[in-house]
């Protein structure tokens, strides 16, 4: 299968300091990819790398087009969607207002009103709260709203920060087996990075494992869940 | 009670000029997090377009859309040219700049225009406008226009997808990126919109206060405590806080008169109004410190 999106020697840079040094990877279109590691490995500097939001060396490519030194805001207009940590939503507009800027670069209004309608298909509790402030969602709604989000954009890609983060494990199987679905019925590609290693290797198919701003090995999910190494390291047993 | 509602009126009237000021703060300050000094200075310098235009032929309400277009495009063309280099500066550099063009706004004006006061015509006819002994034609007239400036603006926020665009870039900047927002378009577009409103409220009030290059000082004083009482944050309530300023400074020149007339004592009158309606800001801010319809921001630390 082609690659959707190539990333090659892409490091990144907090000011002085070097957050990645040599990350690579490739994420097959349709698929779902996880990347691992412990606290400060670099994975969520490794998807604001790749929307530019950081400063970066290297190259990204998506759908063959290199995307390394295009803005955050036109990275988006190819459709690429990020749901970044600690639940992007706006939180002083509403649960409909948030939806709409979603569709913000889609110029095809008949689709976004059917997206809308999908959207609240997998979602419910949202089309119940559509009137209600983000910030007054629970944590779980604010979740869910963050990737109904980001599904508006009819995304080719979707990066997810992270999605599990401080929520109760009920919910986290329900946004789980709904990121499943979407990934089958609306063919998002999915890169997912996941404190929840044993959670994540379940739903990728695919794994890089990143240590202090490397890829430090890589392979289908079902090879690294019984690798000695990560077993002990990420998955405590 | 006639003299009552006459000054309720013109208290509205002058309101309704401090409201499209402190709406232009707000909307600057809330996409940026500064207070623009020479918001005042930009719409004294507006009103003196529209004068010229006028000087030149055209008619008053053509003049008055087209001044209002040109400051848009000059707000617009400050951002992009002299705060955009300025995005990462350290907030008192960003203070100076502002002072900076309070001063070279100023003394623009006074290099084309002169210092010299300029009587300012008044759009609205005088006998068929206004309700006699209550309010005057002109008053009434910049109540009138500045509720449908604000109208639509706050229809343009609240309905478009431009509105909503310009909202998220000022909640979130980094979120609306995410959207495919152009975050630093949205901030040029917020200082065009603030310039364009601050011109309305210098050309409508410019009948009442004459026209110099110094005309909007006080009104920016003003414009400050309405913005500061409605919550600094809150458009509304800088709206809101326009008219409450506008009416309390007139009510206590009011009743400070009444006290003279019954008591013989004269303990206020108009040379204290704005001391006065001042220290009442203060007294409010003391007990509610985010303003009227402020929120109170906790920060995490």
């Amino acid at each position: 299968m082609p690659s959707l999106l190539e990333v090659k020697g892409l490091k990144a840079y907090y000011g002085q300091t070097q957050a990645l040094y040599d990350v690579g990877f490739d994420i097959p279109e349709g698929g779902i990819t996880t990347l691992l590691g412990a606290n400060g490995a670099g994975k969520t500097t490794t998807l604001r790398a790749i929307c530019n939001m950081v400063r970066t060396d290297g190259t990204v490519r998506f759908a063959g087009e290199d995307i390394s030194r295009q803005a955050t805001e036109e990275i988006v207009r190819r459709r690429i969607a990020h749901v970044p940590e600690g639940r992007g939503t706006f939180t002083s507009l509403t649960v409909d207002e948030n939806l709409r800027i979603a569709a913000y670069t889609r110029r095809d209004k008949a689709g976004v009103d059917a997206e809308r309608e999908r959207v609240f298909s997998y979602f419910p509790r949202l089309k119940e709260r559509i009137q209600q402030q983000a910030g007054t969602l629970s944590g779980g709604e604010q979740q869910m709203l963050a990737i109904a989000r980001a599904l508006m954009l009819k995304p080719r890609l979707m990066l997810l920060d992270e999605p599990s983060f401080g929520l109760a494990p009920l919910i986290v199987v329900e946004i789980f087996r709904i990121l499943r679905r979407i990934n089958e019925e609306e063919k998002v590609s999915i890169l997912l990075v996941e404190q929840n290693a044993a959670l994540a290797l379940d739903l990728a198919a695919h794994a890089y494992v990143l240590e202090t701003g490397k890829v430090v090995m890589h392979g289908p999910s079902a090879v690294v869940k019984n690798d000695e190494n990560i077993r002990k390291s990420y998955l405590g047993y | 009670m006639e003299q009552f509602l006459q000054q309720l009126a013109s208290g509205l009237a002058n309101g309704a000029i401090y409201a499209c000021v402190a709406l232009a703060l707000v909307m600057i300050y809330v996409s940026t997090d500064h207070l623009n000094f020479a918001q005042g200075e930009m719409a004294m310098f507006s009103t003196y377009i529209s004068w010229q235009l006028m000087q030149w032929g055209l008619g008053f309400w053509l003049a008055f859309i087209l001044a209002v277009l040109i400051s848009f495009c000059m707000g617009v063309f400050i951002e992009r040219v002299i705060l955009r280099p300025l995005h990462h500066a350290p907030v008192l550099s960003i203070v100076v700049v502002f002072i900076g063009l309070l001063a070279i706004c100023n003394s623009m004006a006074g290099a084309i225009w002169s210092y010299l006061i300029k009587e300012y015509p008044s759009p609205f006819p005088k006998a068929e406008f206004g309700i006699a002994g209550v309010i005057g034609p002109h008053q009434l007239g910049v109540v009138l226009v500045t509720l449908i400036v604000l109208s639509l603006l706050f229809a343009f926020f609240r309905y478009t997808p431009l509105g909503l665009a310009m909202r998220a870039a000022a909640q979130n900047p980094q979120m609306a990126r995410l959207v495919g927002v152009r975050v630093d378009w949205m901030l040029a577009l917020g200082w065009g919109l603030a310039a364009a409103v601050g011109a309305v409220a210098g050309i409508m009030v410019a009948h009442i206060v004459y026209l110099d290059p110094n005309m909007m000082g006080g009104i920016l004083l003003y414009a400050f405590a309405s913005a500061l009482i409605g919550g600094i944050g809150n458009p509304g309530g800088a709206v809101v806080g326009g008219f409450i300023v506008g009416v309390l400074e007139n009510m206590v020149a009011y009743s400070g008169n009444m006290i003279e007339k019954i008591t013989g004592i004269y303990i206020i009158g108009n040379g204290e109004k704005l001391t006065v309606a001042l220290i009442i800001v203060i007294f409010v801010l003391t007990l509610k410190p985010a303003g009227l319809f402020g929120r109170v921001v906790v920060k995490r630390v």
